[in-house]
């Protein structure tokens, strides 16, 4: 009889049900990147290995426009969002506690409290009466909102990086007569700009991928790249979305792994 | 005196915080939490005639919630429109975390009981689905449901089926996209309880004489189900809020909240009324979230991405 | 071998890992233990004590050799199929369940009656002298308290032998006294087969019936208390269990000589025979040394003595160089007068000291 090893931490079937999962878990996503290389239009035949979509999506206008717009928004809402972010997050950390931060706490982390849905529908109504009363229609609004929801994920990185740094280091310089803002600028900044970094990377991709908000806020024409995305599905689904999406995808998982690494090599 | 040097270097300090939270605390409130206060505000106004609202007080739009009044004899009736929608959200949100909860668990488990050295990997493997655009991994589940693609060139492939199954704008193309969408949502959270779990316990277990499905229901469960509550929390709230997903993969009829919320401020046009729906579904959220922290407190803290 | 013996480990070996990196925890172990036995495997850490008691249990698979119950092959039984319990280091109680809960867990998942389940539980926890606690959280006792409850919940389920992994490491000292009475004394009444591990060789020589002592993966000796104490077959054995001397000689002729040449009769009683000729270490515990007439003795040269209340401790160099440590009985109210330089003589009684293989 064969003996076989007994383990403590097999549960039956689990193993199978997990990697199930998991190929569950790509395998659309899988999918849809290699069919973005498909010659032909059709799931079922395979037209042999062609870039045509990702040329159409290149070549056309409303996807450059959209891609332009989503870049830039996702800059400009990173930036502002890491600013804020960052100096928020020094004000709440390492403190002893005052009245009022839960407030701060809860205000900053908002977005990821409220539901989508729920916010888009808020700001369609405010910014839609600025609209009227102002009669302006730029960028200004899709910036504001971003900047706004991008906020809590450059937060949250900053914030842990700084509640684990050694407080004795800024103590030290206080000691060699560094003042409050060059104690700042030398000591504690270069420390935590890793996570600076990180939580740039985190609002850009955040913002980059947002639909719900970015579709009601938005005015006509003003499309991003996912809004424009949703828009033609209205029509045929072409492979030229799935050549964008994978497109996306590819920049979402660079950003995400370089988030990855730096937040790793901190220590 | 020593004293009032301390207090006013503590007020200084609280001074400072303040102003370096500021910044965040305008922006969010201008982008964020400033235009839910007129949500609540445009509840209680009526619709206008093209869009947006006049400022007529009323408590009509709460009433639609639920009810609608006959155009004949102006009585009020439970609006079955309404309802359904409210029913299918609740519903659907339900069969996703139990979808969830049944391919997450064994997930879960599976990453906990890994290697230490092969863990970061399956934890990185398991986190990327959930940092992908939403619409994208929505879109992936388009091309796998619908009438040509994935499943059902496969089925008839292999001969399993002759014409296509229409699984696309049902409600179980929308269960199947928001079990996808959220599955990791729901791993995160039992790994971080598993990975606590004292497996010298399950030691004991067999060493009682317990069978691994007495081990599973009597000894894991019980005290990992911390960890299945956060997780179902986690999956339920977005799904009850999900608007993308069940617009995709469900088309224009098979709404849910969101959708039906979305519906009023485009072709319904009842402001006041997706006004008064956006502040339920927010309240239910808040409520669920709440009970969530409650849950993570008792356990010590847990741990979400 | 003997089918009579309650557990038996036959040539069984565990390897860890591949190739180069490969680590051996039991090499080559065999060992059985007789019914109603309390037996001990006593060894440092690392020695693979542990890793035997988990083969026996089932948590662990030999890579090679068997485990038998009774004479019943139980090698390829999972551990829920072996009618074996554990008593765990960490006690591993059920943090969800009450104490009567968990210790009648294993008659539950018997599927034993309920009243079986809830008459049994009460009666272990009165074996154990908690019954006042049925109805607490595990949490809630004290670590002494929790020790008692995994006793009693590896005892209620009547198991053919009963594990103990280190039970008593966690209590402080008076209560790992107590509890060693109270281990011994459960033995005794249950009748049950007891295999305890530990590395604190006074509690093994306390409790035990027998002793594995273990080093290395392998056992060196199995003997009584006695045995294991007056009759080392080691050096590993001599050093690890109280204090020994040990000292470098040549055998020839039916006695020891030491290196300078001087001469010491090795008495061969005992039943040791007749040591062969050749180069071997000598034992002797301290307290075994006197000290003799001139003339009737070695002479030693008293380098240091240290007062110990009811000894004293006489670092004593014998001719040759090799310090040797006397434990000499101080008289009563007294202590034993030897000064630093003096010369003195040691006798060595019949039996005491031992010839090892160098």
């Amino acid at each position: 009889m064969s003996t076989r090893t007994f383990s403590v931490t097999a549960l039956p079937g689990f193993a199978t049900v997990a990697l199930v999962a998991f190929v569950a878990l790509y395998a659309p996503i899988v999918t849809m990147v290699v069919y973005s290389f498909n010659g032909s239009q059709s799931v079922a035949v395979w037209g042999g290995f062609s870039l045509e979509w990702y040329v159409r999506a290149w070549e056309n206008t409303a996807v450059q426009e959209a891609t332009v717009r989503s870049l830039v928004i996702a800059a400009s809402a990173s930036l502002i969002a890491t600013t804020v972010a960052t100096m928020a997050a020094l004000g709440t950390t390492r403190t002893r506690s005052f009245r009022g931060q839960t407030l701060i706490y809860v205000m900053v982390n908002q977005p990821l409290m409220v539901p989508e849905i729920v916010t888009a529908v808020a700001l369609l109504i405010v910014f839609a009466a600025v609209r009227v009363a102002t009669g302006w229609s730029g960028l200004g609004f899709l910036i504001l909102a971003h900047s706004a929801f991008c906020v809590p994920f450059a937060y949250l990185p900053i914030r842990a990086r700084l509640e684990g740094m050694d407080l004795s280091l800024e103590t030290a310089a206080a000691d060699l007569y560094a003042s409050r803002w060059q104690t700042f600028r030398h000591v504690t900044l270069p420390l935590i700009f890793p996570a600076i970094i990180a939580g740039a990377m985190l609002a850009f991709v955040i913002s980059l991928d947002d639909v719900i908000i970015t579709e009601f806020v938005k005015s006509a024409g003003q499309d991003t790249l996912p809004t424009y995305m949703l828009g033609q599905l209205r029509r045929a689904v072409t492979p030229e979305v799935n050549a964008i999406s994978t497109a996306l995808l590819g920049l979402t998982v660079l950003l995400l792994t370089a988030f990855f690494i730096i937040s790793r090599t901190r220590d | 005196m020593s004293r009032t040097a301390e207090s006013e270097a503590e007020t200084a300090r609280i001074r400072r915080n303040w102003a370096l939270a500021t910044p965040a605390l305008l922006l969010l409130f201008a982008g964020a939490a400033g235009p839910l206060l007129v949500v609540v505000v445009y509840s209680f106004l009526t619709p206008g005639d093209y869009s947006g609202v006049e400022w007529d007080f009323t408590f009509d739009a709460w009433v639609q919630i639920l009810f609608a009044r006959d155009i004949f004899d102006d009585t009020l009736r439970l609006a079955d429109a309404h309802l359904t929608i409210f029913w299918r959200s609740v519903k659907l949100s339900l069969l996703t975390t139990l979808a969830c909860f049944a391919f997450g668990f064994p997930t879960a488990w599976f990453i906990a009981t890994r290697d230490r050295r092969q863990r970061g990997l399956w934890l990185f493997l398991i986190t990327i689905p959930f940092w992908t655009n939403l619409l994208i991994r929505t879109f992936a589940i388009l091309e796998v449901v619908r009438n040509q693609g994935l499943l059902n060139t496969a089925l008839m492939k292999l001969g399993v089926i002759s014409t296509p199954i229409q699984i696309l704008y049902t409600d179980t193309a929308v269960l199947i996209g928001m079990a996808y969408v959220y599955l990791p949502l729901m791993v995160l959270p039992l790994y971080a309880a598993i990975d606590r779990f004292d497996f010298r316990l399950l030691e004991a277990g067999y060493d009682l004489y317990a069978s691994r499905w007495q081990v599973l229901r009597r000894i894991v469960l019980p005290i990992v189900k911390p960890g299945i509550v956060a997780g179902s929390i986690l999956v339920f709230v977005p799904s009850l809020g999900a608007y993308v997903t069940p617009r995709v993969l469900g088309g224009g009829k098979n709404m849910m909240i969101g959708n039906f919320i979305e519906l009023q401020f485009g072709q319904g046009r009842n402001w006041p009324l997706g006004s008064a729906l956006a502040m339920v579904l927010l309240v239910i959220v808040l409520v669920a979230l709440l009970a969530y922290v409650r849950a993570a407190n008792r356990t010590g803290g847990v741990d979400v991405h | 071998m003997d089918s009579s013996a309650a557990v038996e480990a036959r040539h069984a070996t565990k390897t860890y890992g591949q190739g180069s990196a490969a680590v051996t925890a039991l090499d080559d172990v065999s060992v059985a233990i007789a019914k109603g036995e309390f037996f001990t495997l006593l060894g440092p850490s690392g020695c693979g004590k542990t890793t035997l008691l988990r083969l026996i249990a089932g948590f662990e698979t030999p890579t090679s050799g068997q485990i038998l119950l009774h004479g019943a092959d139980i090698t390829a039984d999972p551990p829920n199929r072996r009618k074996v319990n554990t008593v765990f280091q960490s006690y591993a109680l059920f943090p969800h369940l009450t104490v009567t809960q968990n210790v009648g867990f294993g008659l539950q998942m018997l599927g034993r009656p309920k009243a079986e389940v809830a008459a049994t539980a009460a009666e272990m926890l009165a074996l154990v002298r908690l019954e006042d606690f049925a109805d607490r959280r595990v949490s809630q006792l004290s670590g002494g308290q929790q020790q008692r409850v995994a006793l009693a919940r590896a005892l209620a389920p009547r198991p053919e032998v009963l594990l103990l992994d280190e039970p008593l490491s966690a209590l402080d000292l008076k209560l790992r006294k107590q509890m060693q009475l109270e281990l011994k004394r459960m033995q005794t009444e249950t009748g049950i087969t007891f295999v305890f591990v530990t590395h604190d060789q006074e509690e093994a020589l306390t409790m035990s019936d027998r002793i594995g002592v273990m080093s290395g993966g392998r056992i060196l000796q199995i003997g009584t208390p006695r045995d294991i104490y007056n009759d080392p077959t080691s050096r590993f054995v001599a050093d690890f269990i109280g204090e020994t001397n040990f000292i470098d000689a040549r055998i020839e002729g039916g006695a020891a000589i030491l290196p300078d040449g001087t001469r010491i009769d090795i008495a061969s009683g005992d039943g040791q025979g007749r040591p062969a000729a050749g180069p071997a270490t000598l034992t002797i515990r301290p307290e075994q040394v006197r000290l003799t007439d001139p003339g009737a003795g070695v002479p030693a040269q008293v380098r240091q003595c240290v007062y110990f209340g009811t000894d004293t401790h006489c670092h004593l160099a014998l001719p040759g160089g090799e310090t040797i440590v006397a434990r000499l009985q101080n008289p009563p109210g007294g202590s034993v007068a030897l000064t630093t330089g003096e010369t003195v003589h040691i006798a060595f009684p019949p039996g005491a000291l031992r010839v090892l293989e160098a």
